[in-house]
């Protein structure tokens, strides 16, 4: 950027710049302050304590001291943290010496205009500010249940919030108990082994199903092609509920309400528009002269299937496929009613869990599913990386 | 093509006109894409249409009365509605009820009918039981006559008429018709006994109710029908032909099995057959119009008594009218679901805005990176992020305990934010925000960044030039993402059900509420229906505004 040489770096003057730290001070020690009985005190302590440092930091000893300055200010507020609430305190002093050591130099110094245009207004650059610190939070608010219930999953009581052992990181109030429950427990293991057994056969039912009637959308010719297109997609559209209702009213019809097949079938169903919609993606960015080229020099149908088109359009059929399997996987509402107890799977005994008996085992199970997830979106990433650089689109 | 006319038609190699055999190569092409398709197309037909078809169709069906109680509908449908009806729809009914309750069939019509009047169910549940003792006293009184009357192979004799007697088969056929109806079955093969065509014109009652416990024993019971003896409703149907003065006289006549007995029992003093009044002492309210208009009024086989039920509405002698102000529940279920849907797509659009912003704005690295915490929650499954929303939300859960440990709320006074609106509407407006994201995002990616530059060189302020330049550019993803939060939120289950309580409950819920604990299978299809014409309605504006064929997944 070629702003970042061009807008001058200049001392601001303290007038400026303590105000703005004492306020910062002020906010974080109206929470300190709550804590600790009067919320007055703490906006006031916070205040005065941040503007005499940013004072000495600034004036006194000035930017030959940033180094020891920044260390200090860290030692300080850790010290303080662990005085006022020990272990927890600890932690959360670090993170507050951290962030003010390099909040006093970042207002004072004026590095904050660094990366931004020179010609914005002060009220400009406020925005800027603001508008990332509100991104964060919404990040945040993204994020945060996710990375809550992994360390709840560790949990020794059975309890589903941090225990006071657990904030003091005391060793004692961690354990895998829940995992071993899951290891070890008839009922979650049948429940994967069901989950394992389902979501397989219906992936592939829909990928190879999916595939074929992808390959046949592609073509030019099609008739009543939008009209098929809705019939292929409606199964994502319709909500789930009433497609539960419709599979347990018509299966139950035809005998294969409560069965194996009936569960696969249906899922395979669900799984069917996330397949057609990847590949069908995908095979708009590939070349049909390959396949006329490949007939061309002999190769039958069949062959140019397997040996030309296929390796091309591998990525997208992957992640359909990866997209059907978590649908199946992930799906609780359509097992609930097509299912019976023999078809309970690792989502339908997570619901049920949270319905009734509240065990954090399922803490441990979902902890492991958000891994499984992690591990999956990084595959996905890295197909989708693959697929453009086969179709020579440049990766983005 | 005109000027083709004066050289002759232009020829492929093979000497076939080029039309033509153009034409023939984009057939085989159409077919071969059709062929590709096929066998998709007929899975999902069968496994995914052909059940919301039936769905569709159970909304409205209704046969359930026309097979349960077949003859009483018959003889219903001429009915006035003034009075309670006479004597001759309580014998039908009499007959179709013993049948209904050697089925045990009687209490599913007893809970069909009670969906539309409270209190039909018991009437039915205590005649059912009571069938037996109305039957018996005929029994009793043909045992008297002779002790013939109680024996299986008698009755048997006498019937089917006697060994080579013409045979009434059409008769025997209709009952098993009508039994396969009431057991939702199908039964092959003969009953293993005819009626006699003869004694069947003598005494049509006795033969058809013989021809009901014929089938009924054969099928159902599995037993041979000449051993049995058989039910109290065929002494009751013997008693009720004999009270026919020409019957007396037609039996005179007759020389089939058991005659003379018969001719005995014509002669003798049988007591009368007054089922009416044997039907209002077991329960008093079959004297009550209201039940017999909720009879009458649900006899047909299509209804559209589901739809009116799923709308608050119900039938009266008077027509369609709403239900009373206490008993409308799905019209607030249905706005509270509309509104809760509302307030979880705005939430959306006012959290999904920024971030889609930033993230099309950002250096590619840079939003590549902030893109995971987006995908992430996408990703992992949604009973994990309702777990952890659980987690988060209770009295004793994360929120409240840190709130409690920062002062801001007394240990005694933590803040109840689930199991009502307020927890469904966070859990949902978190699970779906990716949903909104990510549309709006890539529609902001197509926006180039000096329309705003451009506009602020002119002279725009900053909101001028992001209302008037970027913001309307942004619409299309703001709608596109709209729709299918939309979409998804009205029609969610899971998570409802697990952080909604009570006050914070969809639709949805009641649907899977009437299919597993209430069996109100026709109100939850009829519900199920209406809901599914909503979504249909905005799929279709979906298609509109965005095409279907641009739903983009995540990257």
């Amino acid at each position: 950027m070629s702003a970042m040489t061009l807008t001058p770096i200049e001392k601001k003057p303290l007038s400026f710049a303590l105000p703005v730290i004492g306020a910062a001070g002020g906010f974080a020690g109206l929470f300190v302050g709550t804590a600790h009985g009067s919320g007055l005190m703490g906006v006031v302590i916070g205040a005065v304590a941040l503007m005499a440092l940013g004072f000495v930091a600034l004036q006194v000893l000035g930017l030959d001291m940033e180094k020891p300055v920044r260390w200090g200010i860290l030692a300080l507020f850790t010290v303080a943290g662990v005085l006022l609430a020990g272990v927890p305190g600890f932690v959360l002093g670090v993170l507050f010496g951290w962030f003010f050591s390099w909040f006093i130099y970042w207002i004072g110094e004026g590095r904050y205009r660094a990366n931004l245009a020179p010609y914005l207004t002060g009220g400009q650059v406020l925005w800027h500010y603001a508008f990332r610190v509100i991104c964060g939070a919404i990040f945040i608010f993204l994020i945060t249940p996710i990375l809550v219930v992994m360390p709840l999953s560790f949990n020794a009581e059975n309890f589903f919030t941090f225990t006071p052992e657990m904030l003091r990181f005391d060793p004692d109030g961690y354990s895998l108990k829940h995992y071993r429950d899951f290891f070890t427990s008839s009922g979650w293991q049948q429940a994967l082994a069901n989950s394992l057994a389902i979501a397989p056969v219906a992936t592939l039912l829909s990928v190879s199903f999916g595939t074929l009637a992808a390959i046949g959308l592609s073509s030019e010719h099609v008739p009543f092609r939008r009209a098929i297109m809705a019939i292929l997609i409606s199964p994502m559209i319709v909500p789930l509920i009433i497609s539960a209702a419709g599979m347990y009213f018509f299966y139950s019809r035809i005998g294969l309400q409560g069965t194996y097949f009936g569960v696969v079938l249906a899922h395979a169903a669900l799984g069917i528009p996330f397949v057609i919609i990847t590949v069908t993606a995908t095979l708009v960015g590939f070349d049909r002269s390959l396949t006329r080229a490949a007939a061309n020099m002999g190769a039958d149908p069949v062959t140019t299937f397997f040996r030309v088109q296929m390796p091309l359009i591998l990525p997208g059929v992957i992640s359909g496929g990866l997209f059907a399997f978590i649908t199946s996987f992930d799906e609780v509402v359509v097992v609930l009613f097509v299912g019976s107890a023999n078809q309970q799977t690792l989502p339908w005994r997570m619901f049920t869990g949270l319905r009734e008996q509240i065990s954090p085992t399922i803490l441990a199970v979902a902890t492991i599913l958000v891994v499984i997830s992690i591990i999956l979106l990084a595959t996905l990433e890295m197909l989708r990386r693959r697929s453009e650089r086969l179709r020579g689109m440049s990766p983005g | 093509m005109s000027d083709t006319t004066d050289t002759g038609p232009v020829l492929a190699a093979d000497g076939t006109p080029l039309k033509r055999s153009l034409r023939r190569a984009l057939r085989a092409q159409k077919l071969r894409a059709l062929a590709l398709i096929a066998p998709l197309l007929i899975f999902v037909l069968v496994a995914f249409i052909a059940p919301i078809a039936d769905m569709l169709f159970r909304s409205v069906e209704n046969q359930i009365v026309g097979n349960t109680i077949p003859m009483t509908v018959e003889e219903l449908r001429d009915w006035d509605g003034q009075d309670v009806p006479d004597e001759q729809v309580f014998r039908a009914m009499y007959f179709d009820l013993f049948l209904a309750s050697e089925a045990k069939e009687h209490t599913k019509l007893g809970s069909r009918l009670n969906y539309e009047e409270s209190g039909v169910s018991s009437l039915f549940r205590t005649t059912g039981r009571d069938v037996d003792d109305m039957g018996e006293v005929f029994q009793e009184a043909f045992e008297e006559i002779s002790p013939e009357f109680e024996e299986a192979q008698f009755w048997y004799d006498t019937m089917s008429g006697g060994a080579g007697a013409e045979g009434n088969e059409r008769l025997m056929s209709n009952q098993i018709g009508r039994l396969e109806q009431l057991e939702a079955s199908n039964f092959s093969g003969d009953a293993g006994f005819v009626p006699g065509a003869a004694i069947s014109d003598i005494l049509p009652n006795t033969a058809r109710a013989y021809a009901a416990f014929a089938a009924f024993t054969h099928f159902v019971d599995e037993d041979v029908v000449a051993e049995e003896e058989p039910w109290e409703a065929v002494y009751a149907a013997l008693a009720l032909d004999l009270e026919d003065p020409g019957t007396a006289a037609a039996l005179a006549a007759y020389d089939g099995p058991g005659a003379e007995l018969l001719r005995q029992a014509a002669a003798a003093d049988l007591p009368p057959v007054e089922m009416k009044a044997a039907f209002i002492e077991s329960n008093k309210d079959w004297n009550r119009i209201e039940y017999w208009e909720v009879i009458h009024t649900y006899s047909p086989p299509y209804t559209t008594g589901y739809f009116l039920n799923a709308v608050d509405m119900e039938k009266t002698t008077e027509g369609i009218a709403l239900r009373s102000e206490d008993e409308r529940i799905y019209g607030i279920l249905f706005k509270r679901t509309m509104f809760m849907s509302l307030v979880i797509t705005f939430s959306c659009i006012a959290l999904g805005y920024p971030i889609a912003w930033i993230l099309a704005n950002l250096p590619a690295r840079t939003a590549n990176l902030l893109m995971i915490l987006v995908l992430l929650p996408f990703w992992t499954s949604l009973l994990v992020r309702t777990s952890a929303w659980k987690v988060m939300l209770q009295q004793q859960g994360v929120i409240n305990d840190t709130l409690v440990w920062l002062g801001l709320v007394a240990d005694e006074s933590r803040l109840v934010m689930i199991n009502n609106q307020f927890g469904t509407i966070v859990a949902m407006t978190h699970i779906l925000l990716p949903f909104m994201i990510l549309p709006m995002y890539s529609v902001m990616q197509t926006i180039p960044p000096s329309y705003l530059r451009a506009a602020k060189s002119l002279g725009a302020t900053n909101w001028t030039a992001f209302w008037r330049v970027y913001f309307p550019q942004s619409v299309p993803g703001i709608g596109a993402g709209s729709i299918l939060v939309f979409i998804l939120a009205i029609g969610y289950y899971i998570t409802p059900e697990i952080v909604g309580g009570t006050t914070g409950t969809f639709i949805s819920n009641r649907i899977a509420y009437h299919i597993s604990s209430s069996l109100n299978w026709g109100l939850a299809a009829a519900l199920g229906s209406i809901l599914l014409a909503v979504v249909l309605i905005l799929y279709w504006a979906y298609d509109k505004i965005v095409g279907i064929d641009n739903v983009k997944l995540g990257g």
